[in-house]
């Protein structure tokens, strides 16, 4: 058959398999014992042009309400962004996309500079000493922290606020299963994680305190209080956080945080159905030699040229093997250059300034919401999501709002059975105020 | 900083510049006071870069120069499967409806993105012989360890909680046991036969009562298909355990053997490997699970089904083993996958394999003179060679490999599988030409007789790359991982 990913000609197969020394292909697999070879073609679709496939997967994802066409509220740890354009223009350079992890240093300097420039990036927003490589998204880094502090602090128990992304705090459970761990919940009050109850929920067998921040609420979390109880039982500060909004917010290495993790799906990656997106991991200097996953690191060639290698490498599965503290191999290399190319573009100034748009918008947002009459819960000090209680199931109402191109916010009764008709609403710098005065009023005609 | 040096984004910041164009500010700003909590303004200014839009170009440009990619140039890293990554595929990856939709968006809203996962699930159920696929995990690591979470979850689920022991062979990835750790278990290793196969022997001998699984990789990381795999399923089996499957080397057995068909319960596959998803410089990948039916009650939640002509995504799996990631796996590595399958074919996909082995045999063919092979039979899609006989004119491989940089060329993987002194380990893919394999062969001679009347031009080796060898000790005996000022 011929193809275009294919160039071997039939002359070149033919003198191939004289090289070789054999008469046809099939000879080759003489080795594959007759009861398990499998014979014929797979039953699946036939091969299509690439004009026609082009096609067909057009209208596919043209099936899709996509965020282009549709003004989005909807956030929930995934967000619509102001994306530069230069983003994919860098990372569409195919010296980065078709690499594979940068195991020979000399000719995949571009690859290990640029992470070593997203591992600083990192550290700045974070506040932190030392930044990885990248994980595969927000939720298993978090699983991966919590897997550390375990393994750091010799404790067993995992106390996660109830206000931390519901799916990750999911991943975490099932991570923890593999690691005997005990997870248990904190719950909010007044949509922030709860101290009173916190304080009596550490005690010496608490390896980490997780919350978020801001947190699934969008509310910013008392850091402080919670470091200070976390740290008075010799347990692990772990926070997870949205790097944005770290433009803005104290970072949470300056509450004495231990390990920062989060995802980077802020910075020019797009929300793609959930994924790829680009965890972080962060920690203090103390913490270094335990970081789960790839770091680069400056070193000299012999003649004393700067350069960059994976550095580290004794903490990794393919040392270590069955005594690693992480399996990761793979992360997401291409959105940390994303990540890494959004962060250059915002820069100091920018990275702030976006920061505080959307908590301005957002704020202006939820101003609207209550003008208009709408309940605000869980209100108080918040980045630029916020929980609107409504009359009618959510899921019904996100129906009717597409009908007018808009994705409404997220159905908190999913996870919060208390918090069944409650709408966790996104506005980011995305949001026009025009936008914004259309969605409050048809959500209010939706509402009456 | 050397004067040669390439600049980092950071030393090449000016106050003042920006590169970034933000959407206008059309409601009334507050005073930030007013909105955060005291102490929670940041008072010190993340030390970003800035820098002009041009710099940004400019800066990156320079750094894709120092990279090289597949696109760059031959890349027979063995164990990767580093073919070509169709174009296509970033194309159809980037259509609004699929890099724009978001995961929480109401069911009938992503119709299309539901749709192509279902479709994508049901050819890797028939291209791996399975009963039931999930594309949840992002990687192959990650599938390896959603496997054995599975596996774990099935004997539990049947009183059996003594299987605490995973066997993997000793020419494993290292992920094999790091993923066997992380699902809580412990490793036996079981040893190869100088024929490079399982000793079937020390398998009969480590399992028992106490096994969850065996691990297998096939054909195996020596490129050589495991023959006696029915009687190494029925050894596992028998003793109670479940056989997985690491997919890493699905790309020599496309249309010629089904791991479903070889007597394997789970498998995971690495789709930027087989199926092309870009390797990225390191990710992000997919590493979609199969299993049998019996294993299927456990699967991550959601899974997708079809009810009707709609498909939804079905939380309601009281026997799963739960989220292993938020969302629904890697999305956009699984468009480009589907992309790549659809682009294929049945025939397609089959002349792959036909073709990744042809050109693996023709290979080693080729330079089983110059460099010892230790295992001189057919391969599969990728083979081994040992440096063993270059060490003793004192070229190490690693010399060989970094002699290959002078060429262009990306060297094969090294020093792995671990149980191969001096190994080189070769995995030329079906997209090369036989002229690209033909050079890449007579530079491999070249450099055998290099090792033999001019050694010093191979260990000190590279000498035309933008750095020379660095100093690995130094860099972590004294780590810097970020960049400060001065």
């Amino acid at each position: 058959m011929k193809h275009r990913y294919l160039p071997m000609t039939e002359e070149d197969k033919r003198a191939m398999l004289d090289t070789i020394g054999v008469s046809s292909i099939d000879e080759l697999f003489s080795d594959i014992p007759e009861k398990v070879r499998f014979k014929g073609e797979y039953k699946i679709k036939a091969a299509k042009s690439e004009t026609a496939l082009m096609k067909e997967l057009f209208m596919l994802a043209d099936r899709n309400a996509d965020l282009k066409r549709n003004v989005s509220f909807l956030g929930a740890g995934v967000y619509d962004h102001y994306m530069p354009v230069i983003v994919d223009h860098v990372i569409s350079r195919s010296e980065f996309y078709t690499a594979y992890t940068p195991y020979q240093p000399e000719i995949s300097q571009g690859e290990l500079q640029a992470i070593f420039e997203f591992q600083t990036m990192i550290c700045e927003l974070t506040g932190m000493d030392v930044a990885n490589s990248s994980m595969y998204d927000g939720g298993t880094a978090l699983a991966e922290a919590a897997m550390l502090s375990a393994g750091h602090t010799k404790r067993k128990t995992i106390l996660v606020s109830s206000a931390v992304h519901p799916e990750y705090r999911d991943v975490l459970k099932t991570y923890a299963k593999g690691q005997y761990l005990e997870v248990v919940e904190v719950p909010v009050k007044d949509g922030v994680t709860d101290v009173e109850v916190l304080k009596e929920l550490v005690n010496d067998d608490v390896a980490a305190v997780i919350v978020q921040y801001p947190n699934f609420f969008g509310r910013i979390e008392p850091l402080k209080e919670v470091e200070e109880i976390t740290h008075a039982s010799k347990g692990l500060f772990v926070v997870n956080s949205n790097p944005l909004s770290l433009g803005l917010l104290t970072p949470p290495g300056k509450f004495g945080a231990d390990i920062v993790i989060g995802d980077a799906q802020v910075f020019g990656i797009p929300t793609a159905f959930g994924g790829p997106h680009c965890g972080y991991f962060a920690v203090t200097n103390k913490l270094m030699r335990k970081v789960p996953g790839r770091l680069v690191g400056q070193t000299v060639d012999d003649q004393g040229r700067r350069g960059f290698v994976l550095t580290l490498q004794a903490r990794e599965q393919h040392i270590r093997r069955e005594k690693a503290t992480s399996n990761i191999c793979s992360n997401q290399a291409l959105n940390a250059l994303a990540a890494s190319v959004a962060m250059t573009a915002l820069g100091k100034k920018g990275v702030r300034e976006m920061a505080a748009a959307n908590l301005q918008k957002a704020h202006y947002a939820k101003t609207a919401f209550k003008e208009a009459g709408f309940e605000v819960v869980y209100d108080g000090h918040s980045f630029n999501e916020f929980v609107v209680k409504l009359n009618k199931p959510v899921k019904e109402i996100n129906q009717q709002l597409l009908q007018k191109g808009m994705i409404g916010g997220y159905d908190l009764g999913r996870d919060y059975p208390a918090l069944a008709n409650h709408m966790l609403i996104a506005v980011t710098e995305q949001r026009t105020k025009e936008e914004i005065d259309t969605f409050v009023k048809e959500l209010g005609d939706l509402h009456a | 900083m050397h004067n040669h040096d390439q600049a980092l984004i950071f030393e090449s910041s000016t106050p003042g510049r920006i590169g970034y164009s933000l959407p206008e500010m059309d409601v009334q700003e507050l005073d930030l006071v007013s909105l955060l909590p005291e102490g929670y303004i940041r008072e010190e200014e993340a030390e970003l870069p800035e820098v002009s839009e041009l710099d940004i170009m400019r800066h990156y440009t320079a750094l894709s120069k120092r990279n090289h990619g597949l696109d760059s140039g031959f890349y027979p890293l063995g164990s990767c499967t580093m073919k070509y990554n169709p174009k296509i595929n970033e194309n159809v990856a980037r259509y609004n409806g699929f890099a724009h939709v978001h995961p929480l968006q109401d069911e009938s809203s992503v119709q299309g993105a539901l749709g192509l996962l279902y479709d994508l699930q049901e050819h890797l159920i028939e291209i791996t012989g399975m009963d039931e696929v999930t594309l949840q995990s992002a990687a192959g690591a990650h599938g390896e360890w959603t496997g054995l979470m599975l596996i774990r979850a099935y004997h539990e689920a049947n009183g059996d909680m003594k299987r605490t022991k995973v066997i993997v062979p000793d020419s494993a990835h290292g992920t094999n046991p790091a993923s066997a750790t992380i699902a809580g278990f412990d490793t036996i290793t079981v040893k190869s036969t100088d024929k490079g196969l399982v000793d079937l022997e020390d398998l009969r001998r480590v399992v028992g009562e106490d096994t969850a699984a065996l691990m297998l990789t096939n054909p195996n990381t020596l490129g050589l298909f495991e023959e006696e795999i029915l009687e190494i399923a029925e050894i596992v089996h028998q003793a109670g355990g479940k056989v997985y499957y690491d997919g890493a080397n699905l790309n020599a057995v496309l249309s010629k053997a089904r791991p479903g068909d070889m007597g394997f319960d789970v498998v995971h596959l690495n789709l930027h490997k087989t199926f092309t998803g870009p390797h990225g410089g390191g990710g992000p990948g997919s590493g979609p699970v199969g299993v049998k039916a019996d294993l299927i009650p456990f699967l991550p939640k959601p899974i997708i089904s079809k009810r009707g002509e709609e498909f939804v995504l079905d939380y309601d799996r009281p026997q799963s083993i739960g989220r292993v990631k938020p969302f629904y796996g890697n999305f956009g590595i699984n468009v480009r996958a589907y992309t790549y399958i659809r682009s294929m074919g049945p025939d397609g996909l089959k002349a792959v394999t036909e073709y990744a082995v042809l050109n693996a045999n023709y290979m080693m063919r080729r330079l089983a003179e110059h460099y010892d092979l230790p295992f001189d039979k057919h391969c599969k899609h990728e083979f081994v060679l040992s440096g063993k006989r270059q060490k003793k004119l004192g070229v190490r491989t690693l010399d060989i490999a970094k002699r290959l940089l002078d060429f262009g060329y990306h060297p094969p993987t090294i020093y792995f599988p671990l149980n191969v002194e001096e190994c080189i380990m070769i995995e030329p893919t079906e997209t090369e030409s036989k002229e690209t394999l033909d050079s890449f062969v007579d530079i491999m001679i070249q450099i055998a007789k290099e090792a033999e009347e001019n050694p010093e031009i191979v260990q000190e080796a590279p000498h035309t790359t933008v750095v020379g060898r660095l100093d690995e000790t130094l860099a972590a005996r004294k780590p810097i991982l970020k960049y400060q000022k001065n």
